[in-house]
């Protein structure tokens, strides 16, 4: 079930290499996908249709005179780039980006393969991605930086929560943090999304907060903060933070796959006797199909308002992720079929949005009048 | 002055139905028209290659017009150097060396880089001499070659009627009835 080192090395080298290289086009992705939104054609003078734009855009990055601003925390400055990357590279550790198997002497498309606290060692990690932010932030001596690393920490903090609770009915009817046993219940049961399908969705909404994607990405909101956390960054140091966020990106992507859609399971076409191709094809299409998903998002939900986005977490994900992980624990324990959990999804669903319309939340208006002549100033709360 | 309280107007929000509170129908719909909108006809026009096609009274570079005979139009009367309000036009008169008119331009110069565009030359010349084109892209190395002359003012008339993108008010260099000179 493990790695010999020289395969563990190969791994390694051969899925930085592809990480990075996958990062780079999905920027050109994402750009495309921007302009076809909106009725232009996006980068296409670089090679054909603008294909050589990423290794343009890396040259450009390497050769850039690397600024450090004046006022600035050097060592911090320095550092805060590299956690980034660093720690959104080391969650990919556990991450299956192809075919798993429990069979003996099998090669493991993991890096780390058979780590039992897979989930919990993605999750403790990639959220220190945050120390990258906020150390970039706070090391920037600028005030919008700072605002956008202040964000940053509250809505990290508050959304790692949802994002641990939504996945741990899938854990529990896994019964394993093993995210390539994750995978083998699913072969055998079927995909998690078709049992848990509100888990699904609050764990898309914790990961793309996560990943400060853009209906969520207050820290670094161009409109407000002037890129945020990275405004003093330049050069190389600005495209590691970029590599790091894309990294985030990819690793949720196929973390939503192999823990909702089953991996390199597809039923009906991808089985356990497939071969390598497909397998590898199933889970890298998934992976790619959640990565245009949070490009499409981006451009449909303009962002929130911060008060909203805690609001969303702490009201909402929260109790939802909570009462949801109650029922996946009463189904376990009574042995009930586990087909009851997508109608109580449905039901959970329904209910918070019923309760949320009888006990609206809306922002307090205050209405205050002048006072007249002799007499006091009133106050009247809306 | 206390504002009356049945002086102000509350404004309540529209109430929402359990789908609209649900969200994710609404989701979806945007989600449809970004993704439709990806389909759509680009409006991009590939610049250099691709000439956009400027509207026939686009206040471009300017353009001294030559009548029948080729000669330059202009009758240095001054009233363009007048009317601009950027004071960008600059006219030396002499006396002119044809029979049908008194003076003619010696020099005329029009700082492009001070122009504004604005076409009050062009409204205010008696004879349709000066006009605007829809030339847009005017680049240049220097000031100095900023600063059109006589000869290239003729010269951007001579290429705008060879590329047929003469100005809409004198098509062809045909001038108005204004511009018909007492015989």
């Amino acid at each position: 079930m493990t790695h010999t080192l020289l395969q563990t090395i190969i791994t390694i080298v051969v899925m930085m290499g592809v990480l990075q290289g996958a990062c780079a086009y999905l920027i050109y992705v994402e750009r495309k996908v921007a302009a076809y939104m909106q009725a232009r054609i996006g980068p296409n003078r670089v090679g054909p249709f603008g294909l050589l734009q990423p290794i343009a855009d890396g040259l450009k990055f390497l050769f850039k005179e690397e600024v450090i601003p004046g006022n600035v925390d050097k060592l911090l400055f320095l550092l805060s780039p590299a956690v980034a990357v660093g720690t959104a590279t080391f969650a990919f550790a556990v991450v299956p980006f192809g075919p798993t198997s429990n069979t003996p002497g099998e090669y493991q498309f993991v890096i780390a393969p058979g780590i039992d606290i897979g989930i919990l060692f993605t999750f403790a990690i990639g959220s220190l991605a945050a120390y990258g932010i906020i150390l970039g932030g706070w090391s920037s001596n600028n005030k919008y930086s700072f605002l956008g690393a202040m964000r940053s920490t509250a809505q990290i903090i508050s959304y790692e929560i949802p994002l641990g609770m939504s996945i741990l009915g899938v854990v529990l009817l896994a019964g394993s943090l093993n995210l390539e046993r994750i995978i083998d219940q699913q072969v055998r049961d079927g995909w998690n999304v078709f049992y848990q399908p509100l888990a699904f969705l609050l764990f898309l909404l914790a990961v793309m907060a996560e990943c400060n994607r853009l209906p969520f990405d207050l820290p670094e909101a161009e409109q407000e903060l002037i890129g945020g956390y990275h405004t003093e960054y330049s050069g190389l140091k600005f495209g590691l933070f970029f590599l790091g966020e894309y990294t985030h990106v990819i690793t949720t992507a196929l973390l939503l796959s192999v823990v909702f859609f089953g991996g390199w399971y597809f039923p009906g076409i991808v089985g356990p006797e497939s071969g390598i191709i497909l397998k590898l094809l199933s889970i890298w299409l998934k992976a790619l199909a959640f990565i245009l998903f949070y490009m499409f998002i981006r451009w449909t939900i303009p962002r929130f308002r911060f008060d909203q986005l805690m609001g969303l977490a702490w009201r909402t994900l929260i109790p939802l992720a909570m009462v949801n992980l109650v029922c996946v624990m009463l189904v376990k324990e009574f042995r009930l079929s586990l087909w009851l959990l997508p109608p109580t999804s449905l039901a959970l669903l329904l209910g918070a949005t019923v309760l949320s319309l009888k006990y609206p939340q809306q922002p307090r208006r205050r209405l205050l009048t002048v006072a007249a002549d002799g007499q006091p100033a009133v106050t009247t709360a809306r | 002055m206390p504002i009356p309280e049945n002086a102000v107007r509350w404004v309540e929000p529209p109430k929402m139905s359990v789908l609209d509170q649900l969200y994710i129908p609404a989701i979806i719909e945007g989600l449809g028209t970004t993704i439709q909108h990806m389909f759509a006809p680009k409006v991009t026009v590939q610049y250099p290659e691709q000439r956009p096609q400027m509207p026939p009274n686009y206040r471009g570079v300017h353009r001294l017009n030559r009548d029948e005979q080729q000669r330059v139009k202009c009758v240095a009367c001054y009233m363009c150097a007048t009317a601009c309000p950027a004071h960008c036009i600059d006219i030396v008169a002499a006396p002119s060396p044809w029979p049908d008119r008194e003076k003619y331009p010696e020099t005329f110069v029009i700082d492009e880089l001070r122009c504004i565009y604005c076409g009050m030359c062009e409204e205010a010349c008696p004879v349709d001499a000066i006009e605007l084109t829809s030339l847009f892209d005017l680049t240049g190395l220097s000031r100095e070659e900023m600063m059109f002359d006589k000869e290239k003012l003729l010269s951007v008339f001579d290429q705008t009627v060879k590329t047929g993108s003469d100005p809409i008010r004198t098509r062809g260099g045909k001038l108005g009835p204004a511009a018909e000179l007492p015989k």
